[in-house]
């Protein structure tokens, strides 16, 4: 058997500690420094909502799966960063710092964690299935790659309606061998959509390595020449990068309504969710490797300071800020009540909800 | 009132709604240049154009996900499915998708999609073009399912599943496209949830759906002229809502229920139907409730057998009379 050729890894990945080669990128360059500082803030409150996770689950308040983006933040970070109002996301269940990044609040997203009634889901969706649709993000999809087709609806239906906009879909390296993406894929581009696919690549398809899953010698994003669709891959540590290469993404979606497959390089720090012990797969060196040399929060952090945007003191402000955030959400979860009984069955049916004189059927839609 | 046949009918549904709403697109395998796999659709492309009337690949999980995507941004798709059969490939769309997005957005998302096609056996093309999952389906809080018998409640069912916010689920017959019945030009819909009494009697009630309704229609007729017993055939017409009243009326009148469908018995409909009668009329029944459903195998490809696999008026007959005696 042949070997496989190497992966095709952005040139940038291997040489992560030093500045960042797009810094001077238009889509960086022009940003000001209040707005640095704030997509630096966002990535640290990601990171320390994430790691406040842990210990609520750990104290068994969290139920079910918990799957953390902690490593993973200049993904969102950089991506979500740069889109306007009729631009859409959606992803799949690591979806936690997304929903930070669109501006959801950290009490509304702990107390989904939680099960409370006061979650950005009212307790009925958990971890997995964060929605804010008022800041268009459509969740939050528990199976893996199911949420591509959605995706790819929202960006014809952002195409049908005549909008300048586009939607980012999201979904790990595992997703790539799911049909249903392959299916998204293909009428995405079929179709010319405004459509981007963003292939987080982190490694590991739950306990899977990538070379154990995926049957095609080059990188992932590649698959897209199958479809006749432009792709690229990306640092995802940088998130300069991120932005830089995303925001041609964009732009292709915007101006020619065509659709791009981005593959960014990212890790997690934990295992896939917090019920993986996370000791099979890979080995603690490996782990330790990227947190001291490629850790996307640190990166930019570094990358800011050289810049003088930030100070050491602004950063310890800011990193304080954000725990004593988390914190907060953490005693709100806490302190929230239980949904009730009768919550169970509402939000079934829109109809059900929203009884009144136009209301048509008498059936019954809930049966005991 | 036009006489037209359930074909007609559906499609004279989808054009009054594309002409309402400018957000209701019809999407499927061949809807559009083919004029549809079983020319439901014809003619809409021409009239509608290609941005209402849209072709998709053979790929169910794809477009089907597509749609309920589009729908949460408020377009109202209404898409074919060649065969109910195919929505097997999309059943995480379909259900997981569609069926849950309300409930677990806490309401905040609305998934307003339509996907109609015919479910049925008796066409001899064998198992895995012959299902029938409109008790598989209805299973699920947060979907709606019809199976219109007439051609007056295919367009009027069609035409509320449209406007429904929620997801509804069309199933159609193959068998009752050609059928004929007297529909009205002017503007109505069937309210989703509201069975109906499609022959009053005072003996036995009926309960079908589907063909089905036409069977028992049938059946009732020789049961009446050979047998002299006076049936009420009750067509649930909504699988889900369930239109729990109308059934328990008729049976509190006649005292004697038989359930008539062309699902395979196991977890079907009827088993529903059957245990909402024993747990709300168990009082009111002279006999116990039998049922007529497809012969429990999966669906033979021999013609001659696939007749009597499935419920046909002699089997229907044959076991009112058991309930009878």
């Amino acid at each position: 058997m042949a070997k496989p050729a190497v992966l095709t890894h952005p040139e940038s990945l291997k040489h992560p500690a030093g500045p960042s080669a797009y810094a001077k990128d238009p889509v960086n360059a022009s940003m000001t420094k209040e707005a640095k500082i704030a997509l630096y803030t966002k990535m640290a409150r990601i990171r320390h909502f994430e790691q406040r996770c842990i210990r609520i689950y750990q104290q068994g308040k969290i139920g079910g799966f918990l799957h953390l983006y902690v490593g993973q933040e200049a993904v969102a970070a950089g991506t979500i960063s740069l889109l306007g109002k009729d631009d859409h996301i959606i992803t799949g269940y690591r979806d936690h710092g997304h929903g930070l990044m669109v501006g959801m609040g950290m009490n509304e997203c702990m107390a989904e964690l939680t099960g409370k009634v006061t979650g950005c889901s009212q307790g009925k969706g958990g971890s997995m299935h964060y929605f804010a649709p008022d800041k268009n993000y459509w969740g939050g999809h528990g199976i893996v790659g199911g949420q591509a087709p959605l995706g790819t609806g929202l960006a014809y239906a952002v195409k049908y309606k005549g909008l300048k906009g586009s939607c980012l879909a999201y979904m790990g390296d595992g997703a790539v061998n799911q049909g249903a993406v392959h299916e998204a894929y293909n009428l995405a581009s079929l179709w010319d959509l405004p459509m981007i696919f963003v292939v987080e690549n982190n490694g590991y398809s739950m306990g899977t390595s990538q070379e154990r899953s995926t049957a095609h010698p080059g990188c992932l994003a590649k698959r897209a020449e199958g479809y006749n669709m432009a792709w690229d891959v990306i640092n995802g540590h940088d998130v300069y990068e991120v932005r830089a290469k995303t925001a041609l993404a964009l732009k292709r979606a915007h101006e020619e309504s065509k659709p791009t497959v981005l593959e960014i390089f990212t890790y997690r720090y934990f295992g896939h969710s917090m019920a993986d012990p996370d000791k099979t797969y890979r080995d603690k060196e490996e782990i330790k490797t990227y947190r001291d040399k490629k850790d996307p929060v640190l990166l930019f952090e570094q990358e800011l300071l050289r810049e003088k945007v930030l100070t050491p003191e602004l950063s310890q402000t800011i990193n304080d800020a954000a725990m004593a955030e988390a914190d907060k959400a953490a005693i709100f979860a806490d302190e929230s009540p239980d949904p009730t009984l009768a919550d169970i069955t509402k939000h079934i049916y829109w109809e059900e909800d929203n009884r009144g004189p136009k209301t048509t059927s008498r059936g019954t839609i809930i049966f005991e | 009132m036009a006489v037209i046949s359930y074909r007609e009918a559906l499609r004279a549904a989808m054009r009054d709604e594309l002409n309402r709403d400018e957000n209701v697109v019809i999407m499927g395998e061949e809807v559009a240049q083919f004029n549809g796999a079983y020319k439901v659709t014809e003619g809409l492309l021409k009239e509608f154009g290609p941005k209402r009337i849209v072709d998709t690949p053979i790929s169910e999980a794809g477009f089907i996900g597509l749609g309920i995507g589009a729908s949460m941004l408020g377009i109202r798709p209404v898409m074919e499915l060649m065969f109910w059969s195919f929505s097997y490939v999309a059943f995480d769309q379909i259900v997981n998708n569609a069926g849950n997005i309300r409930y677990m957005s806490g309401g905040l998302i609305n998934c307003p999609i339509v996907i109609r096609g015919p479910a049925n056996g008796g066409t001899n093309v064998g198992a895995t073009h012959s299902h029938t999952p409109e008790a598989i389906l209805a299973s699920h809080p947060g979907i709606k399912v019809v199976c219109p018998a007439t051609p007056y409640d295919a367009k009027g069912l069609l035409k509320a599943a449209i406007r429904d916010n929620d997801p509804v689920y069309v199933m159609e017959n193959t068998i009752l496209y050609n059928d004929k019945g007297e529909v009205p030009d002017e503007d109505y819909i069937v309210p989703i949830g509201v069975a109906d009494v499609k022959r009053v009697g005072t003996d036995l009630t009926i309960v079908a759906h589907g063909r089905a309704v036409i069977t028992s229609l049938k059946a009732a007729e020789i049961l009446e002229k050979d047998h002299g017993v006076s049936v009420e055939v009750v067509d649930l017409r909504s699988i889900r809502p369930l239109d729990e009243e109308t059934i328990l009326k008729s049976v509190r009148k006649t005292h004697r229920a038989l359930l008539v469908e062309e699902n395979k018995p196991f977890c079907g409909v009827d088993a529903q139907v059957a245990y909402l009668i024993q747990s709300k009329a168990f009082d009111e029944l002279d006999a116990p409730v039998h049922r007529v459903s497809s012969i429990d195998a999966p669906q033979i490809y021999c013609k001659r057998m696939e007749d009597l696999q499935m419920p046909n008026v002699e089997r229907v007959v044959a076991e009112a009379l058991k309930v009878l005696a």
